[in-house]
């Protein structure tokens, strides 16, 4: 998946980041690979939302440089912003407007031809077609990071930040947006990830590289990051099935929508 | 991407308009106040007070209920953009090309029209309860002219609140102390009626001017000083509100 011959599409060079006494970031440096997922895993705190922030400028940097699809972060936000997405750990959606409306919305602001078009395109693509006219505020979890996430591809950025996606969904929810981001870099676009979840990074990413205390302690693919450890030893152990295994074998493995659309309906009526 | 002020400042206006039109119980809320104080006034206080002049009192005093109306409505203005803030809606926005001062003037156009819905409600029930004016279509003009011109100086004051408040009901509750200012000046009551120092305090802040001003032009009398005195306060309101908020909008926005 990774092409060596093109420049990295994000590059970060000792990248720091200060309030006051608080040192977040301590001069973080990593390339992310144009068309591949990054996956930046960390526990809470590590400063992988301040990076994030940084990279798509909400936040400026103490000292270091950041480039994104070739632009620079403090130099030139402005093209920077029109190279990129940001899906933030809380759904960035507009209760009050509807799914659709929403994607209008943003199809707009990017200034792109048949809004409405672009629209419902995209709630066909994320199975929201029966909940566009709804308002999003009666949405559930799942749909709404669904429109968050399809909010973000309107207009097929190349660069896809998405900070810890998939916190606070269902099994079901995370497998459809791990299905997402895998065909996203599939066609091309770069995918820079927080997570928390060691296999949601395992799942995905082609790259992997652990924060901690403000600095990037490893970088590698999951293949090199095994080998840091004693090589694998043999035991046999009964395979129970995980408690995720019965769930999703239980309620079916794939998209709920119906059941979804279901439960949201029942919030609106009461 | 200034080519995009213009479109992106509509789009994102269009976005908050629908909000209002979702619930326009903001808009009724905000006329509900000044219509009961208006009642208030004319049908249980109004026959007391001496204004000492010819005009009914409905005329004498729904200038300052117009002024009170637009202190409540803009109390909503910084109660959106803090709920814009909280969620993630204003990163996405910061995160896109979209130019950083349409995401403020959006809130604050949504405001104009908001606020002038709200006054055409209050001036359609005082003409119910018996308000007259002779005003011409210039006179009418310049009233508007200067409510519009007072309505975006309390709202970017508002604007600052929304930005700088901590919780939703800061945000909000910086709006009192502005519809109590009518009741210190020459809204209700001429002002020669009070205490020394309380009747200078009411000759010299902004709503006495304005009053005055907007009474003269419904009762067609000359407006006088108190015309440039009201402009001098709205736009000077406006330019140090305006300048306080994008200084507050550009550290916050970094």
């Amino acid at each position: 998946m990774t092409t060596q011959t093109r420049e990295p599409a994000i590059r970060v060079q000792a990248i720091t980041k200060s309030y006051k006494d608080l040192h977040v970031l301590r001069g973080v440096d990593l390339d992310v690979a144009a068309g591949s997922i990054f996956a930046l895993l960390g526990s809470n705190g590590a400063g992988k939302t301040t990076l994030v922030r940084i990279l798509s400028t909400l936040l400026k940097a103490n000292t270091g440089t950041a480039t994104v699809h070739g632009f620079d972060v403090s130099s030139a936000p402005g093209d920077v912003r029109k190279s990129i997405s940001l899906t933030g750990q809380f759904a960035a959606v507009d209760e009050v407007l509807t799914g659709r409306e929403n994607l209008v919305l943003v199809a707009k602001l990017r200034h792109l031809k048949n809004p409405g078009a672009i629209a419902d395109d995209m709630l066909a693509r994320f199975s929201l077609a029966d909940a566009g006219n709804r308002r999003a505020a009666t949405y559930s979890g799942g749909m709404r990071r669904r429109l968050d996430i399809a909010m973000s591809l309107v207009g097929n950025p190349p660069v896809v930040f998405l900070d810890e996606p998939t916190s606070g969904l269902d099994p079901q929810a995370r497998i459809e947006v791990w299905q997402t981001v895998k065909q996203l870099a599939k066609d091309g676009t770069t995918i820079l990830l927080t997570t928390q979840y060691l296999d949601e990074a395992e799942q995905l990413a082609d790259r992997i590289a652990i924060l901690h205390k403000g600095t990037i302690i490893q970088n590698g693919t999951l293949a090199e990051l095994k080998q840091l450890l004693p090589s694998a030893k043999v035991e046999y152990v009964e395979k129970q099935p995980t408690l995720e295994d019965v769930f999703l074998a239980l309620v079916g493995d794939t998209s709920d929508t119906a059941d979804e659309a279901a439960m949201s309906a029942g919030e609106e009526s009461r | 991407m200034t080519a995009h002020v213009l479109s992106d400042t509509g789009t994102l206006t269009g976005r908050s308009l629908r909000h209002i039109l979702r619930s326009p119980d903001t808009i009724i809320t905000t006329a509900v106040t000044p219509v009961a104080l208006m009642l208030l006034f004319v049908y249980v206080l109004g026959g007391a007070i001496n204004t000492g002049s010819d005009e009914s009192y409905i005329n004498y005093m729904l200038p300052g209920i117009l002024l009170i109306t637009i202190a409540s409505g803009i109390a909503y203005t910084a109660y959106r953009l803090f709920l814009d803030m909280q969620g993630g809606i204003f990163e996405r926005f910061q995160s896109m090309p979209i130019p950083r001062p349409s995401v403020l003037w959006a809130h604050v156009l949504t405001s104009l029209v908001a606020n002038l819905a709200s006054i055409v409600i209050v001036t359609g029930v005082a003409l119910i309860m018996g308000f007259r004016t002779g005003a011409s279509v210039a006179d009418w003009l310049a009233v508007v002219g200067i409510l519009i011109l007072f309505t975006l100086a309390l709202t970017w004051i508002a604007v600052i609140a929304g930005l700088s408040a901590k919780t939703i009901d800061g945000a909000s509750a910086f709006s009192y102390p502005l519809i109590f200012l009518p009741f210190i000046s020459s809204a209700f009551v001429p002002t020669d009626s009070m205490p020394g120092p309380v009747a200078w305090f009411a000759e010299n802040q902004p709503v006495t001017s304005i009053v005055n001003a907007l009474r003269a032009l419904f009762a067609q009398q000359p407006v006088g000083n108190d015309m440039w005195i009201a402009l001098a306060w709205c736009v000077g309101m406006l330019v140090a509100a305006y300048a306080a908020a994008t200084a507050i909008y550009r550290k916050k926005v970094s």
